[in-house]
């Protein structure tokens, strides 16, 4: 399996302003806090670890 | 500074206020820009006589609105005022996103091919302005009236009273129904005591147009933080005769009346354009937005469209865009009640559909301006993060917003819709605005939409039926066979509308889908009519008998 980089989130506005607003009462530090917890739950529910390390190595360099 | 000459449009005393004697009209619409201008036409149309006030005797000052969508272009056509338009307007499909001094990527809004009307044309306010001006004054059903002031407004069950006033001093004019189209400070919404609540957004923008010889493509170009113009954005929009809007992102700490200065604008467009640039300004203001919209759209006797009833930012061309809509499902359901052909109820779901649109254009817009200025420094980075990726990834590219381009809101959960007939035939579900579609008629290449009209119309899959029009009550329903009186020479019409052998839909007059069925069924036709007249009550009378 290989990490998917083409667009698949249904309703992407929706999506982003739910992210967005999630977070718009919280201090920057409980902000990256949460985005820690949030990277986490999602890199539990892809499991596969070439994607994870993938998905690392990109969001490292979004070029490379 | 500016290289347009204003037209100055008579103001003419009216033989009521000479006489002194208070006369009733059916119609009197606040406000002569393009809502209003629009609200004027439709009724004229419908053969509706109107009154339309505006305080003013020339268009608009500046460019202001710049995009026209392709439903409002449908809208115009109907009524006769398009092809000038996008004559004197740019067309243009291509948008670019620009971060930093990268293109993050670009879009095509250029839709299916076979549309009569383009996606999007950019023209100046003024220029619309004048082409509906002359439309209304070439027709006898409108009474255009320039420097008339509306100063008070009070009403009664059956009617509004206006106090006017206009350079012979304050006369006196009654309406049956008064359309406020006067813009996002209106008066009238503050002499009905309407409330007009949403969110107001901390960040301004100026806004200048300026003419110059550029090598630019007609495109949009949209820039995240630009090299020349650190931390903020920017918007560039080509308009007809050479002249250009820009947008520039400055901030909630900016001084208004420093920024608009020849002086502090004049560097910014250099900054942009380079010291060499050949340019002169047309045209600036600085811009604060907020995105609200008014409690109800109808107070009494008076009726809220355009700015007026709804605010929105710039960002997606949501503006005008929307008012032309609620014009266009507005005035067919006046023009049957004033004729006595619907109940006085059915001008509820005016509110019920547009408040509808409007909270859904509010919802795009808000979701465009938290992109374009995060709130917070860690949505910021998830902005920048989108911006990066989507260089690279087409995965972010999704989640770009700079605005979602204006398309009709589908009025999904209508009150006047009948329930889906004809579940298996594609989107074109009741309540969606109907999809143009080239057709044959008498042997000449011509339109769906142009075939339709400004009327109840039947359309029908089924070659077999005989019927030209139906009368449901009084009110005509002309039935258009697809084989009969059109030909779908090129099997689209069929395609878009997912149509089978005896597949049926019924157009309410402002071209939405109210009804659609498997056969030509007159009664069931007759109850779809009924009930997109507001006419529930009835139905169900005839169920139970």
């Amino acid at each position: 399996m290989s990490l998917t980089l083409t667009p698949n989130i249904s309703d992407p506005d929706g999506f982003y302003a739910e992210l967005i607003g999630s977070q718009r009462e919280l201090s920057e530090d409980d902000a990256l806090r949460m985005n820690a917890r949030l990277v986490l739950l999602l890199a539990n529910h892809i499991g596969d670890r070439t994607v994870l390390s993938e998905a690392i190595r990109l969001a490292r360099a979004p070029g490379g | 500074m500016s290289n347009y000459v204003y037209p100055r449009f008579p103001y003419v005393c009216s033989a009521e206020q000479r006489s002194g004697e208070t006369r009733r009209h059916p119609v009197v619409v606040i406000g002569a820009g393009p809502i209003g201008l629009t609200a004027a036409l439709d009724l004229a149309a419908r053969g509706q006589p109107v009154v339309v006030l505006d305080d003013n005797d020339t268009v608009s000052i500046g460019s202001r609105a710049v995009c026209y969508a392709k439903r409002p272009l449908e809208i115009w056509d109907r009524l006769g005022c398009a092809a000038p338009m996008v004559d004197k307007g740019v067309s243009w499909n291509i948008g670019k996103v620009f971060f930093r001094d990268q293109l993050s990527y670009q879009f095509d809004l250029l839709p299916e091919p076979d549309h009569r009307w383009p996606a999007m044309i950019n023209l100046q306010q003024y220029h619309l302005e004048e082409i509906l001006v002359d439309a209304c004054s070439r027709s006898p059903l409108v009474d255009l009236r320039w420097k008339h002031r509306l100063v008070s407004l009070k009403q009664t069950d059956d009617h509004a009273q206006l106090a006017v006033e206009t350079p012979d001093g304050i006369f006196t004019m009654e309406a049956q129904w008064v359309i406020a189209c006067d813009g996002a400070n209106s008066d009238t919404r503050r002499m009905v005591g309407a409330e007009f609540k949403g969110q107001f957004f901390q960040d301004r923008f100026l806004i200048a147009d300026v003419k110059m010889k550029a090598d630019f493509p007609t495109e949009r170009w949209f820039w995240f933080d630009p090299p020349f113009h650190p931390g903020q954005s920017v918007l560039l929009h080509r308009q007809s005769d050479n002249i250009w809007r820009i947008d520039f992102q400055l901030g909630w700490d900016a001084n208004p009346d420093e920024e608009k200065k020849p002086e502090r604008v004049i560097p910014r467009i250099r900054a942009m354009l380079g010291e060499s640039a050949d340019f002169e300004l047309e045209w600036v203001s600085i811009y604060q937005f907020a995105c609200r919209r008014i409690d109800q759209f109808r107070h009494g006797r008076v009726l809220f469209a355009g700015d007026a009833a709804h605010q929105v930012s710039p960002f997606g061309a949501r503006g005008a865009n929307t008012g032309v809509q609620d014009i266009d499902n507005l005035a067919w359901k006046l023009s049957l009640v004033l004729h006595g052909e619907a109940p006085d109820s059915l001008i509820d779901s005016y509110h019920e559909e547009r408040a509808f649109a409007a909270d859904d254009n509010i919802l795009n817009s808000t979701r465009a301006t938290d992109f374009i200025t995060p709130k917070t420094q860690v949505s910021r980075h998830f902005r920048d993060a989108v911006l990066d990726l989507a260089q690279h990834h087409a995965f972010a590219r999704p989640l770009v917003n700079s605005g979602r381009l204006s398309t009709p809101t589908p009025y999904v959960t209508s009150s006047l819709n009948t329930p889906d007939g004809a579940p298996d035939s594609g989107a074109m579900t009741p309540g969606t605005n109907a999809a143009d579609a080239p057709v044959t008629r008498a042997g000449q290449p011509g339109w769906l939409l142009n075939g339709l009209g400004g009327g109840f119309t039947v359309l029908t899959f089924d070659d077999a039926v005989a019927a030209k029009e139906l009368s449901v009550d009084g009110i005509a329903a002309r039935v258009l066979v697809v084989g009969r009186d059109i030909a779908d020479a090129r099997g689209l019409l069929a395609e878009r509308y997912g149509a089978a052998e005896g597949t049926t839909y019924v157009f309410r007059p402002d071209q939405y889908v109210t009804a659609r069925f498997p056969q030509f069924d007159e009664a069931a036709i007759a109850a779809a009519v009924r009930r997109a007249c507001g006419k529930t009550g009835t139905v169900q009378q005839e169920l139970a008998a």
